[in-house]
């Protein structure tokens, strides 16, 4: 044991070989599929296939609904971590309980919630009608499956952020405030700044996942909006087309590495800094 | 007073959030107890869902499922995360790198294509089944524990393992009592990570479950057009109550609290 701890680093083996075998080997195989068609030669025109205008159409769908929600979610975030770091110890204890606790609810489930409340008879439009204004219809829009990405993924927007939030150091805040800057100030020079690394891992975890949620889309949309998660999903359940299907996913795997490089770039800064 | 208005308003802000985040809650815990097979008409208040839920083997063998998946990716994914973030943390700089990218991957690429590639390649070497979704699940699981591991293998304090070691601690009891409770916060907080991300899966599990296994997200899905049984909000409304009972249980226990603040300086 001490020899294995010696050279520590060989505890990392059965994670290497897990890694390898179903992390690294399966993307491998899933370029395999889409680098061929049907009779097993070789073609770019599966990955290709996203420009074709229905793809395409999905494809810029998908990024305007996930840009939009990452920043109605960052947006509603900021505003919340504040009000919840004025609280009192106990108090944002129990907030983030509070914050959590939904997670807990199956998202499936949850959506459905949503469509009930949303539909034209739902409970949003009760409320409306009661009030005296005309009833709306946004059931089966963009807007609903936005409201839909933005309730499932908003927790993992604010998580990050109230972490590095309430990391920062109260006495420099204090300092600030004593040398005479206005909250205003403390915010942008102290507080946003210092929350960076937060929300770049929200941006993370919220932007990839809203662009591909599929099964938000098929409950919201009505099966009418697709986002590109839905057009592979159909490849491979329906169409039974794997290679179109794989192609599509490496095309969307390419598409997010490079939207994404940004804040990876962040991450391993930071990571450098650590050490 | 501009302070007074101020603490309203943000206090009025975490009011409309929390309405934002328990309205569709409410609608499903409101359901539960509808006594209309519809889910638009209200037919009077009853329990009978979660009587009958109590007979529904369906739901049972679901609901078995996804804890057995969960607790079994769960565990796996802590034995061999915590220890791959042990031994990545004295790789050299190249290899430390090299492995955090391999780590980035699930959490980067969308679930979709994780699922896919997974089932793609399981396939060519066993048939889908329980065994695949498993691998699927430990696959996105063990990046969860290794991030949370970690920050507390950053901060241990290797010196307290050698000085057990000199005195004559065995090289296993030392490390298992001197090293390991050094990492057990960000151990205990991998392992729940792990296991609420394999219970909240769909997509990868839909993917790589093949016929014959359902765990509650596929079971629920697949019952989306045929219309969703009350028995399942009967469920979901017990499975809130008991998690906010042990949260609430959680949150107030002063001990645990104290870690917690301690944890956060640490990092």
């Amino acid at each position: 044991m001490d020899k294995v701890l010696g050279k520590r680093s060989a505890l990392a083996g059965p994670y290497v070989i897990w890694a390898v075998g179903f992390t690294v080997i399966p993307l491998v195989v899933i370029i395999k599929y889409a680098v061929f068609d049907r009779s097993g030669a070789f073609t770019l025109a599966n990955i290709l296939s996203i420009f074709a205008p229905v793809h395409l159409k999905a494809l810029i769908f998908s990024l305007e609904i996930a840009l939009g929600c990452t920043l109605v979610c960052i947006l509603l975030a900021y505003p919340l971590v504040l009000a919840i770091s004025r609280l009192k110890f106990a108090r944002s204890g129990m907030m983030l309980v509070i914050l959590i606790l939904p997670m807990w609810m199956n998202f499936i489930l949850k959506l459905l919630a949503w469509q009930m409340i949303l539909s034209s008879n739902g409970v949003l439009n009760l409320i409306i009608r009661s009030l005296g204004f005309a009833e709306f219809d946004i059931s089966n829009t963009p807007l609903s499956i936005m409201i839909g990405v933005i309730y499932e993924y908003f927790p993992y927007m604010v998580l990050p952020i109230y972490d590095a939030v309430t990391a920062i150091d109260e006495d420099v805040i204090e300092a600030a405030r004593d040398l005479g800057a206005k909250k205003a100030t403390v915010f942008w020079r102290i507080v946003f700044p210092l929350s960076l690394p937060g929300l770049m891992s929200g941006i993370t975890m919220v932007f990839v996942p809203s662009m591909t949620s599929f099964v938000t889309a098929d409950i919201l949309g009505g099966g009418k909006l697709q986002l590109v998660g839905n057009i592979i999903e159909q490849e491979f359940i329906h169409s039974m087309n794997w290679n179109l299907g794989a192609g599509l996913s490496v095309a969307l795997m390419i598409f997010v590495l490079i939207s994404m490089t940004f804040t990876i770039n962040k991450d391993e800064r930071e990571e450098e800094e650590a050490w | 007073m501009v302070e007074k208005a101020r603490a309203f308003i943000s206090r009025l802000y975490i009011l409309l959030i929390i309405l934002f985040l328990y309205a569709p809650i409410a609608v499903l815990i409101i359901l539960s107890f509808n006594d209309s097979r519809s889910r638009v008409v209200w037919g009077g208040f009853t329990f009978k869902w979660y009587v009958t839920l109590l007979h529904n083997s369906q739901i049972r063998s679901a609901l078995g499922m996804t804890f057995l998946l969960a607790f079994l990716s769960a565990f796996v994914s802590l034995v061999i995360g915590t220890a791959a973030a042990l031994g990545i943390y004295s790789m050299k700089k190249r290899n430390h790198r090299l492995m955090m990218m391999i780590t980035n991957i699930p959490m980067l690429n969308a679930d979709i294509v994780t699922g896919i590639a997974l089932m793609l390649w399981i396939i060519q070497f066993m048939p889908l089944g329980f065994g695949s979704v498993l691998i699927a699940h430990i696959t996105f699981n063990i990046p969860y524990v290794i991030l949370a591991v970690m920050p507390k293998v950053r901060t241990m304090n290797i010196s307290i393992y050698n000085a057990g070691r000199d005195l004559g601690a065995g090289p296993l009891r030392a490390f298992f009592e001197l090293m390991l409770p050094q990492l057990s916060g960000g151990m205990i907080s991998g392992f729940f990570m792990a296991f609420t991300m394999s219970m909240d899966d769909f997509v990868i599990t839909y993917f790589t479950k093949g016929a014959g296994i359902n765990t509650l997200s596929t079971m629920i899905y697949g019952e989306i057009k045929k219309g969703i049984k009350p028995e399942i909000y009967a469920l979901s409304t017990i499975i809130f109550v008991l998690v906010l009972v042990i949260l609430m249980i959680a949150n107030s226990m002063p001990a645990a609290e104290g870690t917690k603040r301690m944890g956060r300086q640490g990092d």
